[in-house]
């Protein structure tokens, strides 16, 4: 929707506070996709019911499509860029080869997503049972059904986590000013 | 000398004739255990960089400059088009054109229609389209088009549309095709009067939507003449062919690109009309077109597993031989069906039976297109075929299992040919060693009840020509596959590699296999009909072959110093010969250079069947207070022939199940039978299965290579595990409660419904 106003924004973004003009209605998952290139997270639905679009605000996981980007103005927003998109140097995050390891994925577009839902639990709770596992996954729907395989994959990351692999931390950056 | 070879090919219960071209010979299949590479449980090649987001999908196609493309879609079920004005569209911000029927090419589609046209026969078909600069505004130009439309009696439900005094969708009548779809052997009814036992039953399947997590897209640009299309696609070249010919175009000016697809399951098989819009738009705007489908369109038009209702009679004798089966069913094929999966499928060729009639009739609705979904037909047919099976076991006090084995066929029932291998009985044998590990059945606690049921499957897994590749060995010893395939998340593009590594001798980690992109690969089939491992992986062998057999020439011809190698080679240590360091001395010899194999795959065996047989054990709890089922534990045996990776091949199996489960228990679209509107197009409304549904899957592969179905021994696995689970979750229903539950989705309202018809009839 084109307006007159916009929000001037400056959102940290995997670590890098980024300034951004958006109008009122835009979405996050809009914002990260569409202004600033961050296709790793998927859209899905765009009505909050699949999950494929999870990120972390303030470290909690959150459906992108059903935040407004205005809402996350001087708040941090963690995306899976941040766990090895290109440039990080090769090295695989323990949540991602879990993931590779245990085969959890099969098309992999929910995969993202899923792999955000999982990060934010094993941050709160490095040693989740699996209750919590299932309770923090069935907001985020895999039509492949590779559900069997997340469940191990979480399991995993959180031993390997808790080993000393240790998770890759958005590293501050320059800033990116971008329209939107 | 290329030589030309005529054959027959099965894809999802269907034949077609091919003439397939092949060159010099095809290899016999690996001896079991002899690999190393295939056959080991590799991770997937592109796993992940398909986790950590790094993989681009269609939908994540972003180009300089690209503009966007909406559609307006019928509000009604049937309607006409009396006036339309684009006027306020037009001058909205940000739009640079609008197409309708009356500026559209007239581009024929279906069976009768066009790109746009005035006559709309689903809500949900297209009126229009907008582009402009951005998605938000092209979707504020489409609320400004002003449609007058001509309302017309509709009707959704099959059986209703081919009643007489239906509201029709054409002059030509509703029945899809014109004609059933008959087969009959041997006399039915003879068969019914030889029975000690008759049953009689009917079966209803709801509409089941594909929803894919990747809803379908395109992305059109135009370098000159040429065509680059990005397209969510399981066909990347069938798509070639069909958007060449909507627009035109010569397959060469064609390209199109599917890298990493987000899931399909049979809905992204053929030519979409957002495909053309968005080259029609791109064309005419010299802009890069984006033109995605958001979920409620993908959940209105892009197609579902057809609604069905199947009448059945059998008969059996009292030790349990079939004498008789019949199936007559009906199916909703959409707006533009011209006929109907093979629900009868099963019938006909799951067990040895004299006397066997199908009738197939698919009604013309006023619903969006049908489309093939995993294992299209077989999986409505055989929830009829097995729930009646486990009905006639239940009656005559036979164990399910012995029951399917007393009627298990030696030769394909329908065909009257051998099968490359039958392992039906293997199955059953498989998956009742694993039963028996399974605790003791506790059948009451509280207000829970719990049953076991089993039911099995048959699928036609061989896949076959044509399928085309080509393996080039580059100047440092790696290999790069091209092959004209789709990784549709199965595991195409790893297995292809470990094909490849394997039969040229080198390590995986120098194999990168290239798919998806019509512009360099040598033509391939569909990813449908579990075919693409039985297709491909022959081709992509025998493509690597011969760059090998070409290096080991060079080798000869160059390897100059003394003592290293011999004159002859040996056949049997030839693959010994290609070492790193002898690459290492070729590169030295030759510079920067290609070597550049070939492979087409051959047909298959004459006068044989490649079939692929399943069975499933479930056991539920049934919660008799809220009519809640849950599956609890699982046990699915395949045979795929070999297992060319045993992760891989799990996954499909845990996948199917899955959706299997959900088709059982939760999944179908709902109409309303008065705007004969689709009341669930969300994923918040129509229920797929979450995390919280799955139970443990314990997965048994035979894993017998099938050295005569094709070189590598592999054949198909991507549809069966989603065959046999509706009938063996409402079989182990019927064991848990005594209760037949005979129309999918089994909701907790069935199952009180059914719980209170058994009361009643009790007292």
């Amino acid at each position: 929707m084109s307006s007159d106003r916009r929000a001037n924004l400056t959102i940290l973004i995997n670590g890098s506070p980024t300034s951004v003009s958006v109008a009122p209605d835009r979405t996050l998952l809009l914002l990260l996709r569409e202004d600033l290139g961050l296709v790793g997270t998927k859209y899905g639905c765009g009505r909050g019911e699949c999950g494929a679009c999870t990120v972390h605000l303030d470290g909690k996981a959150v459906y992108s499509c059903l935040m407004l980007a205005a809402e996350c103005n001087g708040r941090a927003v963690t995306t899976i860029e941040s766990l090895g998109g290109l440039g990080e140097g090769g090295s695989t995050h323990p949540l991602l080869s879990a993931i590779v390891e245990e085969d959890a994925l099969q098309c992999g577009y929910c995969t993202p997503g899923q792999a955000m839902s999982i990060l934010a639990l094993l941050e709160a709770r490095p040693n989740p049972t699996d209750e919590e596992i299932l309770e923090t996954l069935e907001g985020n729907l895999c039509r492949c059904g590779a559900y069997p395989g997340l469940v191990r994959a979480a399991r995993r990351a959180a031993m390997e986590l808790r080993a000393g692999g240790a998770p890759a931390a958005a590293m501050p950056g320059p800033s990116r000013s971008k329209k939107g | 000398m290329p030589r030309v070879i005529r054959t027959k090919v099965e894809v999802e219960g269907c034949w077609s004739e091919k003439v397939v071209i092949v060159d010099g010979d095809d290899l016999r299949s690996w001896p079991a255990g002899s690999t190393s590479i295939v056959g080991a449980a590799v991770p997937r090649v592109d796993g992940a960089d398909r986790a950590a987001g790094r993989a681009t999908y269609t939908q994540d196609v972003q180009l300089s400059g690209m503009w966007h493309a909406r559609v307006l879609r019928s509000p009604h079920a049937h309607a006409r088009i009396r006036k339309i004005n684009t006027r306020a569209a037009l001058e909205s911000p940000g739009v640079h054109g609008v197409l309708t029927h009356r500026n559209a090419p007239k581009i024929p589609w279906y069976l009768d229609s066009f790109l746009f046209d005035p006559h709309l026969r689903y809500a949900g078909e297209e009126v229009a389209a907008v582009l402009a600069e951005s998605e938000a505004e092209a979707e504020a130009a489409l609320r400004l088009i002003d449609v007058t439309y001509d309302v017309l009696p509709a009707v959704t439900d099959p059986e209703a549309a081919l009643a007489k005094g239906a509201p029709k969708l054409r002059a030509s009548g509703n029945l899809a095709g014109g004609a059933s779809g008959c087969y009959a052997r041997g006399s039915v009814e003879a068969g019914l009067d030889a029975a000690d036992l008759r049953i009689e039953s009917s079966f209803r399947t709801a509409g089941a939507l594909h929803n894919a997590l990747e809803t379908h897209g395109s992305v059109a640009r135009w370098d000159g003449d040429d065509l680059i299309l990005w397209d969510s696609t399981q066909y990347i070249f069938g798509i070639r062919q069909g958007v060449a010919e909507k627009l035109g175009l010569a397959l060469n000016r064609v390209r199109v690109l599917c890298p990493y697809m987000g899931g399909g399951f049979g809905a992204k098989n053929s030519v979409r009309k957002y495909m053309v819009i968005a080259a029609l738009f791109a064309r005419e705007s010299g802009r890069p077109v984006r033109a995605v489908l958001d979920r409620v369109e993908e959940n209105l038009s892009t197609g579902h597993r057809h609604e069905t209702v199947t009448h059945v009679r059998l008969g059996v004798t009292k030790d349990g031989h079939l004498t008789a089966l019949e199936a007559i069913t009906s199916a909703g094929g959409g707006a533009h069906a011209g006929g109907m999966m093979p629900v009868g499928g099963p019938f006909r060729e799951l067990y040895a039976c004299p006397n066997v009639t199908t009738e197939e009739r698919a009604a013309q609705v006023n619903l969006g297109p049908q489309a093939a979904f995993r294992a299209p037909g077989y999986v409505e047919g055989t929830f009829a075929l097995e729930s009646s099976i486990d009905i006639a076991a239940r009656e005559l006090k036979l164990d399910p299992l012995e029951f399917r084995r007393r009627n298990i066929s030696r030769l394909d029932p329908a065909m009257k040919v051998p099968y490359t291998r039958s392992s039906l009985g293997k199955v059953l044998d498989a998956g009742a060693t694993a039963l028996a590990r399974w605790p003791r059945l506790i059948r009451r606690a509280g207000d829970i009840a719990r049953g076991r049921g089993l039911a099995a499957a048959i699928w036609g897994v061989g896949g076959g020509p044509p399928a085309q590749a080509t393996v080039m060995m580059q100047a440092d010893g790696t290999l790069t596959v091209l092959a004209g395939t789709q990784d549709l998340g199965t595991g195409t593009k790893t297995v292809l590699a470990q094909v490849a590594a394997e039969e040229f001798g080198i390590p995986l980690a120098n194999v990168r296999v290239t798919l998806g992109d019509t512009g360099v690969t040598p033509h391939g089939p569909a990813s449908w009909g579990s075919i693409t491992v039985p297709s491909m992986a022959p081709a992509v062998r025998l493509a690597a072959a011969d760059a090998r057999e070409q290096v080991e020439a060079l080798l000869q011809s160059t390897q100059t110093r003394p003592g290293r190698g011999s004159r002859k080679p040996a056949r049997a240590t030839r693959r010994h010969r290609i070492t790193l360091a002898a690459l290492a001395d070729l590169r030295k010899t030759l510079g920067d250079f290609t070597i550049v194999g070939r492979g087409s795959r051959w047909p298959n065996p004459e006068g044989k069947r490649v079939v692929g047989f399943a069975a499933q054990w479930v056991e539920v709890a049934v919660d008799r207070v809220t009519g809640e089922i849950r599956v609890t534990r699982a046990i699915s045996v395949h045979d795929c022939g070999r297992v060319l990776n045993d992760r891989l091949a799990t996954s499909q199996v845990e996948g199917g199940f899955i959706q299997g489960l959900g088709f059982a228990l939760m999944e179908g679209r709902r109409v309303d039978p008065i705007t004969h509107r689709v009341l669930n197009p969300s994923l918040l409304d129509y229920k797929v299965p979450t995390i919280r549904d799955v139970p443990p899957i314990e997965v048994i592969f035979l894993n017998e290579p099938d050295a005569a179905a094709n070189n590598t021994g592999a054949i198909g696995i991507g549809e069966p595990p989603v065959i046999p689970t509706a009938a063996a979750i409402g079989n182990a229903v019927a064991d848990a409660l005594d209760i037949r539950l005979t129309e999918t989705p089994f909701t907790p309202r069935r199952v009180l419904d059914a719980l209170a018809a058994a009361r009643k009839e009790q007292s």
